[in-house]
């Protein structure tokens, strides 16, 4: 008799009328790791936040243990044991580590109504041990960087003595070294027995931690088995339901030799350090590097959001001495940012203002700027059907609600409505499923081939090779090297992207 | 540069204090009689009643919201209070009174903004009109005077203004209140991330109530001392004060986005400089007519100064990727240290 700590009997969910979960039935064992994968919007996010109490099923049951479990609110779920690491970070910045882990169980000095700060000091100070991170539980969150708050998400999980924890895409804003640093506690909490479902696009990962892999596509449970079962090229097919030959689209169009964006010994104090680069028209160039690599600040520098303190910007062979985001704007440069919650979107805008909101000008009345509506909004019609973005009503509905990659699509839709010469992508495909990764990669063509010029920006060193003309590698703030198609390795790639490490 | 900017961060972060001691030292020079102690105990004795009143007000702002009925709330106080004295009901019962009157008040914003889910600027804008309304009604917008044992402003206590004893304890349970409780840590958690706060179980629903109450009580509570202070009761009684009170609150450090701000030292410095300045000008004899404007401008700085600062530490927080040591010679760094 197998020990199930978890089972899911026929769980069903719509949302206004849409089915996003169609009886699920699904068995945990204790103490493995279970990989949960699937397209955005296959319904994983729901199943978690009903099993997290965040939100309730319509029908079915669970059993926890084998008892009937019902959360009402996510302290149900704390106080039953299921600990839950959303994707987002859950963070006060304005309160200590130590206060955040003890928020909404502050313990209390004896009859004083007034809180033991002594006690959940030493008790922080035991959590943070347990994810080795060696700061003082006192400090400040607004202090640590995103992977040391990643780390700290991960000490509050534990500290419930949960025996079900559920990692939400614990790794997108993390480096390669603390992934891995994640992947040791994960280790060590298996090892104690405790039950974890593992939730992230990052396939080979799944593969790597999980004991079982659980698969859904479209609200439905699609395969579930031992990980011994399954295979990448599985998972995926799995997951979109049909057998993805190609990664990426076939590259359309050749760069032109024409130059569009020219870079010139660009340095910035403690940032970028002598850079030199060119960008044709109709031209796909990747700009390879690890986190810290400096790739994200020059993109802020070529787009005005940074100053720089020498050498020469060219824009269409224009050279400027001081770069703002409204010039580049009008020199027909757009910037499609790294951070689509924070910086891409305004989440509670519809998906029709977000589209409209840059290209605005050019549906102006050229006299008193009144927005021509009709015009507008047939034009956000038809990037809402060319880019395929899936939403009920693009007026009605808003940014926040929609899926990962979806938000994706708006971002760039909101650019593409400009038509400009230079488009600046990073990290497009950051937590963006499998499917809709392909939809972008052919957007991003599309877009070449009408002659933009497409700086691409990624960590992911397989989707430049798959799309990019030209790889440059940078590190350090530098640019190591560069590289033709013909002679993409990728091997070589790392490796020029370590070089200086030596360590 | 990096480092002069490095060390401007304290400076700026201790801004009300340093703002609060050059215009003190500013005074003292300019004016002889300014530096007496007589002078600066009659700066927080006329001071307290404000005080109470933005502290209570500093609750509110740390959650991200606003109280704009605080002066209507001390109408309405002071009218249940003057009118029951009036009639002949002994002073603590018509203290009793007052400070129910005034917290009902309260619990009436907090009704609306946490219950009926109006937003704060808009549900105390309506309870300020109406609480106008209400103390005219109840006092037919007579001039009440209060009898002689309700003017204890300026008896003492331990040698001490009992205004500014009640000031103290208030601004004492305050800081305790919200640096060493649960709810305390919880309202500051809500003014970072409602969204968060919520989805760690708080009950944001309560919190929000809370702040709220918390500022009607104040506001009566600052109404007895004001009557205790002035005699009576005007129709125009706690007009402006809720200019004052958040003025003072953000001088001190608070900000009107929630999740940053304290009672003390931040709000004390705050009502303390505007008082201050006011007191200053007077003595030295500038026009009536402009001390509001330089009052304004004293708090518009103060405004720069904490936008400056979080502008900064925003430039400071952003990591660097590499670091520069001498020209030429470049030192490559590890992107994350911890």
């Amino acid at each position: 008799m197998v020990d199930m700590i978890l089972q899911f009997v026929q769980v069903s969910k719509s949302f206004f009328g849409v089915p996003v979960l169609k009886d699920i039935t699904l068995d945990i064992e204790r103490g493995h790791i279970v990989g949960l994968v699937g397209e955005n919007g296959a319904g994983k996010s729901t199943l978690m936040n009903i099993l997290g109490g965040v939100v309730p099923l319509d029908s079915g049951q669970m059993l926890f243990n084998g008892q009937a479990y019902t959360p009402q609110d996510p302290r149900d779920a704390d106080r039953a044991g299921i600990a839950f690491i959303h994707q987002e970070l859950n963070l006060f910045t304005n309160l200590s580590i130590a206060e955040n882990f003890f928020i909404n169980k502050f313990p209390r000095q004896g009859k004083v109504p007034l809180l033991n700060r002594k006690q959940i000091r030493a008790k922080a100070q035991d959590y943070l041990a347990l994810v080795d991170l060696h700061v003082s539980p006192d400090t400040l969150v607004e202090r640590l960087s995103p992977g040391e708050r990643q780390l700290v998400e991960v000490a509050k999980a534990i500290s419930v003595e949960a025996s079900v924890i559920i990692f939400d895409e614990p790794t997108t804003s993390l480096t390669a070294r603390e992934t891995e640093r994640l992947f040791d506690i994960i280790a060590r909490l298996h090892t104690a027995g405790k039950t974890i479902i593992y939730i992230s696009h990052i396939l080979r990962d799944v593969l790597e931690l999980s004991d079982e892999i659980a698969v859904l596509r479209d609200g439905e449970l699609v395969t579930h088995g031992p990980k011994s079962e399954f295979t990448i090229n599985r998972m995926i097919s799995s997951m979109v339901g049909r057998d993805l030959e190609h990664l990426y689209p076939d590259r359309t169009s050749r760069p032109s030799a024409q130059v569009a964006l020219e870079v010139k010994g660009l340095s910035k104090a403690g940032l970028v350090h002598n850079i030199d680069l060119q960008l044709h028209k109709g031209e796909l160039l990747g700009v390879f590097g690890l986190m810290g690599s400096g790739r994200s600040e020059l993109a802020q520098i070529i787009f005005g959001l940074e100053s720089f303190d020498q050498g020469q910007v060219l824009i269409n062979g224009q050279a400027s001495t001081r770069l703002s985001p409204p010039r580049s704007i009008k020199d027909s440069m757009a910037f499609v940012t790294e951070n689509r919650r924070e910086e891409g979107l305004l989440m509670t805008a519809t998906v029709s203002d977000n589209l409209g909101l840059v290209a605005l000008p050019e549906y102006s009345t050229r006299l008193v700027n009144v927005v021509k509506q009709g015009a507008l909004s047939k034009a956000v019609k038809e990037t809402v059907s060319t880019l395929r973005i899936k939403v009920n009503d693009a007026f009605k509905n808003q940014a926040k609600g929609l899926s990962g990659g979806n938000q994706q699509k708006v971002v760039l839709g909101k650019w593409l409505m400009t038509n400009p010469s230079i488009l600046i992508i990073d990290e497009p495909t950051r937590g963006v499923d499998v499917g809709a990764k392909y939809e972008i990669y052919s957007i991003i063509d599309r877009i070449a081939a009408n002659g933009t010029a497409v700086l691409f920006i990624s960590s992911e060193i397989e989707e430049l090779m798959g799309m990019c003309d030209r790889i440059v590698v940078m590190g350090y703030g530098e640019v190591l090297g560069s590289f033709e198609r013909a002679r993409f390795n990728k091997e070589e790639i790392l490796r020029t992207a370590f070089r200086e490490n030596g360590k | 540069m990096n480092n002069t900017q490095r060390m401007a961060l304290p400076l700026l972060k201790n801004m009300p204090v340093i703002l609060f001691v050059a215009i003190f030292i500013l005074f003292s020079l300019l004016d002889q009689r300014f530096f007496a102690v007589a002078n600066f105990s009659n700066i927080i004795l006329s001071s307290s009643f404000v005080g109470v009143v933005a502290v209570g007000m500093t609750f509110v702002l740390l959650t991200g919201g606003i109280d704009l009925s605080v002066g209507a709330t001390m109408y309405i106080t002071g009218a249940v209070l003057a009118m029951l004295l009036e009639q002949g009901t002994p002073l603590p019962g018509a203290i009793a009174a007052g400070l129910i009157a005034g917290t009902l008040w309260g619990c009436l914003n907090a009704f609306l903004i946490a219950k009926v889910k109006i937003i704060p600027f808009m549900a105390t804008l309506g309870t300020l009109t109406a609480g106008r309304g209400l103390g005219l009604l109840i006092t037919q917008s007579r001039h009440i005077a209060v009898p002689q044992e309700m003017r204890f402003g300026a008896e003492k206590f331990l040698g001490i203004p009992l205004p500014i004893v009640i000031f103290a304890l208030v601004v004492l349970v305050a800081y305790l209140v919200l640096n060493y409780t649960a709810t305390g840590r919880q309202i500051y958690a809500m003014g970072n991330d409602p969204d968060a706060a919520k989805k760690a179980g708080l009950n944001t629903t309560r919190l929000t109530a809370t702040v709220y109450i918390v500022s009607g009580f104040c506001a009566a509570l600052a109404t007895v001392i004001a009557i205790s202070q002035q005699g009576s009761v005007s129709s125009s009684f706690g007009k402006g004060v809720e200019f004052r009170a958040i003025a003072a609150a953000v001088l001190g450090g608070t900000s009107l986005f929630g999740g940053v701000g304290n009672v003390f030292p931040g709000t004390v410095i705050g009502v303390l400089l505007m008082q201050m300045i006011q007191n200053g000008l007077i003595y030295l004899q500038v026009d009536l007519y402009l001390q509001d404007m330089i009052t304004a401008l004293v708090i518009f700085f103060a405004v720069f100064i904490d936008a400056l600062r979080m502008r900064l530490l925003k430039r400071l927080e952003r990591r660097n990727i590499r670091v520069e040591k001498g020209p030429g010679r470049v030192k490559a760094v590890e992107p994350i240290t911890s």
